[in-house]
């Protein structure tokens, strides 16, 4: 069995019109034991600024922690928030330095840079970036979340068409996928206001 | 608690922290993850007045295509850019580190910098981890001794050569430069014979594919030509789209409205003396 199986997760990121969306999943599990149906991929870095993060939940907690510390620490000295790309840096750089022990995870992040443009990214779990300007996905779920995107994406959709897509990705994706699943956890960012949403999937 | 638990910035380096807990996970069976490789034809060769580079844009997780258009050519200095394939982290770190220790010699000898210097700061570092970073490199560049064209190897040896080609496509890459490659080409020439050595690897190596990057250094002057050559462009778009039949189903809203951000300039006053 992978590592990466052992907990089961989906994460996909997209961009739109001056706006992005970032999904996840929200089955826990312990191979094939489902223990939570409520557990948080996505986290809030700042406003403009998510990560989501799959693999391994215990790695995907710490490394949120450590995350959320580094930023903070750079808030108090810059005074100001990060820039997406900076932040994309600085989580390359904290996994590469475990390149021989690696944390067993793998990031998206998803931010609004300057002028509101969208800005996604994936990492692999040593710190590997992977920009992209469509689409980014991470997790088990991944390889059918390739293919559901491939298909459903568009160039510059607004915030409603972008999540109607990007909702219908996910859940079409891990509906194939057994260990992950049980509703799916949206959040789309346009510069004025941060939508969360809660699907309702197939709990099986 | 022990100094690792808090994250201050470190001095640098690996940190072997985590080793000890994934040998227990693979020991219970369960296997490590596989790391973003870049598949990868990557070529060099000298012509007549510089360098040229070339690489392919496919980036591979295992079977799967993971970016269809990454960027594999790095910049080293103004006058020196190095292709990489291999592991993709390490191609990146690597190159990023000598990168940065290339602009502090830089500063500090106030001279452009050699290629010899990258090549010796590579193969140091590369040989040191004795081939666990795993990053083949083609470097190439024109330094004040004229231009010169490397390829150093994950366990750091090197090779000095007129033409040269690393990764999986290498093979079918170097068939075509071995057939067409001849001292002092022309500009035009020898882009057309590296985008013919690329465009080898994407249609015969499954490890590589989608565009041609070309990179074209000569004394005081490069040129990126990104996505140079487009061999791979989507055949089939249906203008219409995707269409959703059903609505997805939504439990729960929560807006957030975000505040404007306001930027504050503070209006002071000159310093006096």
């Amino acid at each position: 069995m992978q590592i990466f199986e052992y907990n089961g997760s989906a994460v996909v990121a997209m961009v739109g019109k001056n706006c992005f969306a970032i999904a996840s999943d929200r089955r826990l599990g312990v191979q094939l034991q489902t223990i939570a149906t409520d557990f948080q991929r996505i986290s809030k870095i700042h406003d403009h600024l998510f990560i989501g993060l799959s693999g391994l939940a215990t790695d995907v907690q710490t490394l949120y922690q450590r995350l959320v510390f580094r930023h903070k620490l750079y808030q108090l000295r810059e005074e100001r928030d990060m820039k997406p790309e900076t932040f994309a840096s600085l989580v390359s750089a904290i996994l590469y330095e475990k390149r021989f022990g690696p944390y067993l995870c793998q990031p998206v992040i998803a931010g609004l840079g300057d002028d509101n443009k969208p800005f996604i990214c994936t990492m692999d779990s040593i710190g590997a970036k992977e920009l992209a300007k469509d689409f980014v996905v991470s997790g088990t779920a991944s390889e059918s979340l390739y293919g559901a995107c491939e298909a459903m994406f568009k160039p510059d959709m607004e915030a409603e068409e972008l999540f109607e897509t990007i909702s219908q990705a996910l859940l079409s994706s891990v509906d194939r996928d057994c260990l992950s699943g049980w509703g799916g956890h949206v959040y789309v960012v346009t510069p004025n206001e941060i939508k969360e949403k809660i699907l309702k999937g197939r709990m099986d | 608690m022990s100094q690792s638990a808090v994250d201050v910035p470190p001095k640098g380096g690996f940190s072997f922290d985590l080793c000890k807990r994934n040998d227990m996970l693979t020991q219970k069976g369960l296997k490590a993850p596989s790391f973003l490789k870049t598949g990868t034809t990557i070529v060099g060769l000298i012509f007549k007045d510089g360098v040229i580079l070339g690489a392919d844009t496919r980036a591979t997780e295992g079977p799967i295509v993971a970016d269809k258009n990454c960027e594999k050519i790095h910049y080293m200095a103004p006058n020196i850019y190095c292709c990489g394939a291999g592991t993709a982290a390490d191609t990146e770190a690597v190159t990023d580190m000598v990168s940065s220790q290339l602009r502090l010699h830089r500063y500090q000898t106030s001279r452009d910098s050699r290629v010899i210097t990258a090549l010796t700061l590579l193969k140091k570092h590369l040989f040191s981890y004795q081939g666990h970073v795993s990053a083949a490199l083609v470097l190439g560049g024109v330094d004040i001794t004229g231009p010169h064209l490397h390829t150093i190897y994950p366990h750091g040896s090197t090779d000095t050569l007129p033409f040269a080609t690393m990764g999986s496509g290498s093979l079918a890459a170097m068939s075509v430069f071995e057939a067409k490659y001849k001292e002092g080409l022309t500009r035009d020439e020898g882009i057309q014979l590296v985008a013919e050595a690329i465009c080898s690897g994407i249609f015969n190596d499954l490890g590589s594919g989608s565009n041609v990057d070309i990179c074209v250094i000569t004394k005081g002057n490069k040129e990126y030509l990104r996505n140079y050559m487009e061999p791979n462009p989507r055949t089939y778009v249906s203008s219409k789209g995707y269409s959703f039949t059903k609505k997805t189903e939504v439990l729960l809203t929560k807006i957030t409205p975000l505040l404007e951000r306001v930027e504050i300039t503070e209006v002071g006053e000159a310093m006096e003396e």
